[in-house]
């Protein structure tokens, strides 16, 4: 028979190869809902239009540390780390939980070599492939608009990136706690205000001196937030390398927690 | 090829696997028998290496799944119960990047990807989806999946609940043509017919334990007699006259809708019912089967 | 052995009345609203009053209050209000008319075990889209009422027929994309419509930004969308600068679109449904 003849097995993957099939794997599955992909990249520049640009109109520009900056100038940053947020968080919690309750993907893919190590690596790192793709496609919009103010812009990329890592990281993790389906709810709950009171479309002076505006500055989208503004305006403080080093704390202990918690719920 | 010692499984307090000893030898078709809940697919995750042991031993191809995981893994097939089938890639894909997850490289996996369709039958179907296929397709996939990495050991876990008569027949013939090729069958089941079909050796569970071992034949001359008389009387009377005819046979079973009398002479229990003026609707001689011999083990029936 | 007495029902002949059909599923849509309620009060009324917060209290707050630039608000706050709470009500018309409808086609098949029984088509369109209505009525007045203390209204009676400009405006897209749902063959569609229909049209409808912003050609552009003839009623009416003329030629094209939209309903689950 043809089908038994001897296949050689080699030695268990590398975390490395094993990353980089799961990414080929989903690299495969959105081969085919590339419109998906490509209106997903429309949701930050028709906000960017609509409120940097229509609302703008109404509103005379920002001091962003002590410095004027035109309104679409400010929110347009903000865009680029939350769209890099938005995106994370559907990547790593619907289409997680699907996989995980729904398709049985991890099981399949457990019953190979496959460690619960190499799902998770696996799967934050087509996260975050997707979402740099946008991120970079968004960077040049800003570019051709005007809004890119500095050769700082350039690390604007990475800084999306880390900030896509630390959500996906993180919001896995909670995924896997979840149920049913009501508890997206919960994920709405915390997106919605993230989105809207990280400085995205105000600065955070809107908050007076109240003890709101540390709670908001300690939040982790308004860390992403001022470092893609900080990078994009040129205006860089030492306040940028509190974000870095916060944000990429987070989506480690993220990965951490997301390996033990699949390794319980899968491998029991 | 496995070998298991005092293997327990237990979820917090409830112990599904109460210690068993199993041994699979190269080349057979070993058989887990039992009703839903008797243990057999807790223990079959722990010879897939997915699940920890929770006391006891276990070696699979020499190997400790505990230290050895992924190595173990990379030499078996799983066809689990439920399909796993990764629903957003089409079924040539399915075999394609499954066969890369075992590291085996492109050429290779798509060579015996196209050798794996034609063996399921579904060539035509290569660029279909998955949910457009038939259960029995779906089925068909999911074994030719499992033979991706040609495995030492076949698990496979109820291979044909769900499927129409007609798709039981041609997996059966599928299995039986990997066995005949050598391949290391383990099956779980809760048809007594599939074991019977399809096992050189079975071992009966029940409530975490192994109540039985032996080939088919072994066990239904151990536990059960050649034949049966099936005598089927009016509704609610089974049970009162399962005392008439006690003496007819070596032992009698009542169940809600019939008398099982067993005897190495069928015939003869008929005519002696009916000598003895009882009437039965219907009455129906049979050689034992596995189903006889598991009710003999634990007083009831496989379908409970 | 008992056997059960079987009493015979009055069997009615012919078909049902539209009113008859539509009130034999009110049971069924009673339930569903009993057991599916919860999930939709955090989209329904946290999401709109998160925006209500950021957009019209905080960033309006930066906002100079120029009843020229704002279509005759006297705050960015009272301008926002009403448009958000229209573009809400189409959200809530697309998001109960796209899952629900493939649903009960594809998954759970709720049609075709209705469709067995004496409810014609249309009586199952009639029953869904007013449940969908009751849905935008009951968000639309709920957020209505909470606003109310804030200001943001000019008169007692405009906010009301505010609601019902909402409340129909909502209806007309919950009949749109019924027929869309029901023409849909997978759910993948559902993706684009929110990113390329929902979205663009809460941004660009008027609810953020008074569409003379636009530039003029733009701004005709977003004058043909039937969002904007909801927004644009809805703020007339909370902040009682009705044209009334306007206002006619937005009811009307509402309206209109509601009846093509209902005969694209109907007409597309006949034709799903009959295979």
């Amino acid at each position: 028979m043809a089908v038994l003849d001897r296949v050689a097995i080699p030695a268990p993957l590398t975390p490395t190869s094993a990353t980089r099939l799961l990414v080929l794997r989903n690299f495969i599955v959105y081969k085919s809902a590339w419109k998906l992909f490509l209106t997903g990249f429309l949701e930050p520049v028709l906000y960017l239009f609509s409120i940097g640009i229509g609302v703008g109109q109404l509103i005379d520009g920002f001091t962003f540390h002590g410095e004027e900056v035109s309104y679409a100038a400010f929110v347009a940053p903000a865009m680029l780390a939350t769209s890099a947020f938005n995106g994370a968080l559907m990547d790593s919690t619907f289409n997680v939980f699907f996989k995980l309750k729904y398709e049985k993907l991890y099981d399949q893919m457990l019953a190979t070599p496959l460690t619960t190590g190499d799902i998770a690596r696996g799967e934050i790192a087509w996260g975050l492939i997707r979402g740099s793709v946008y991120s970079a496609a968004f960077l040049l919009v800003m570019l051709a608009m005007g809004l890119v103010e500095s050769w700082w812009a350039v690390l604007a990329l990475p800084a999306a990136v880390l900030v896509a890592f630390a959500f996906s990281a993180v919001c896995m993790a909670l995924t896997t706690w979840m149920t049913s389906w009501q508890d997206f709810d919960k994920i709405t709950l915390a997106q919605m205000p993230l989105f809207l009171f990280s400085a995205t479309f105000f600065p955070v002076e809107a908050f007076g001196d109240s003890v709101l505006r540390w709670v908001v500055e300690a939040t982790p989208l308004y860390r992403g937030v001022v470092l893609c503004r900080e990078l994009t305006t040129g205006i860089v403080t030492w306040e940028s390398a509190v974000s870095v080093v916060y944000l990429a704390v987070m989506g480690v202990v993220g990965l951490l927690v997301v390996r033990r918690r699949l390794d319980k719920l899968l491998l029991t | 090829m496995i070998s298991a010692r005092g293997l327990r499984k237990s979820y917090g307090d409830f112990e599904a696997v109460k210690g068993i000893d199993v041994d699979v030898r190269q080349g057979e078709a070993f058989g887990f028998l039992g009703p839903n809940g008797a243990g057999k697919s807790s223990t079959m995750r722990m010879i897939a290496s997915v699940s920890p042991v929770s006391a006891g031993e276990l070696r699979i191809l020499g190997m400790d799944p505990a230290t050895d995981g992924p190595a173990i893994r990379g030499r078996l097939g799983v066809c689990p119960q439920e399909d796993t089938l990764d629903n957003e890639l089409n079924v040539f894909d399915n075999l394609y990047i499954y066969g890369r997850y075992f590291g085996i490289d492109r050429a290779t996996c798509r060579e015996r990807a196209n050798e794996l369709l034609e063996f399921a039958q579904i060539t035509d179907k290569a660029k279909a989806k998955v949910e457009d296929l038939s259960g029995g397709m779906k089925r068909r996939l999911t074994i030719a999946r499992s033979l991706i990495n040609n495995p030492d050991v076949l698990l496979l876990d109820e291979p044909t609940t769900g499927l129409d008569p007609q798709a039981r027949h041609v997996l059966w013939d599928q299995l039986f043509r990997l066995k005949q090729a050598g391949v290391t069958l383990v099956i779980t089941t809760h048809y007594m017919d599939e074991a019977e079909q399809l096992c050189d050796r079975l071992v009966v569970m029940d409530k975490g334990v192994i109540a039985a071992e032996g080939s088919p034949r072994e066990l239904i001359e151990a536990h059960s007699t050649r034949e049966v008389a099936e005598l089927r009387f009016g509704v609610g009377e089974h049970e009162v006259l399962a005392g008439k005819v006690e003496d007819l046979g070596d032992r009698v079973e009542v169940l809600p809708d019939r008398l099982l009398v067993y005897s190495d002479h069928g015939e003869d229990v008929v005519t002696a019912v009916i000598d003895r003026g009882l009437q039965p609707i219907a009455t129906l001689v049979r050689r034992s089967t596995l189903e006889d011999v598991f009710l003999r083990l634990t007083g009831r029936s496989l379908a409970d | 052995m008992t056997t059960t007495q079987s009493t015979r029902t009055e069997r009615p002949t012919g078909s049902l009345s539209a009113w008859e059909g539509m009130t034999r599923q009110l049971d069924y849509w009673v339930t569903v609203y009993k057991r599916t309620w919860r999930g939709g009060v955090i989209s329904s009324f946290a999401a709109p009053l998160f925006y209500v917060v950021a957009m019209g209290v905080l960033l309006g707050g930066f906002i100079q209050a120029d009843p020229d630039r704002l279509e005759g608000a006297t705050s960015y706050l009272a301008f926002i209000v009403p448009g958000l709470v229209a573009a809400h009500a189409m959200q809530i018309a697309v998001s109960e008319s796209t899952y629900p409808v493939m649903g009960a086609i594809k998954w759970h098949k709720t049609f075709f075990a209705q469709l067995a029984t004496p409810l014609a088509v249309r009586d199952l369109v009639n029953a869904f889209i007013a449940f969908v209505v009751f849905r935008i009525a009951s968000a639309c007045a709920v957020f209505m009422l909470v606003l109310a203390p804030f200001g943001v209204f000019e008169s007692w009676w405009g906010p009301v027929l505010a609601w019902l400009a909402q409340v129909l405006v909502g209806t007309a897209f919950a009949l749109l994309t019924f027929g869309y749902s029901a023409r849909l063959k997978s759910e993948e569609g559902f993706g684009v419509l929110f990113r390329l229909g929902v979205m663009p049209l809460t941004l660009f409808s008027g609810a953020f930004f008074p569409i003379s912003n636009l530039g003029p050609v733009l701004e005709w552009a977003a004058r043909l969308t039937p969002l904007w003839h909801g927004v644009s009623l809805s703020r007339m009416f909370c902040l009682d600068t009705v044209d009334w003329s306007l206002a006619a030629v937005n009811a009307g094209v509402l309206v209109v679109l509601c009846l093509i939209g209902w005969r694209w309903a109907v007409t597309g689950l006949d034709k799903r449904l009959e295979v």
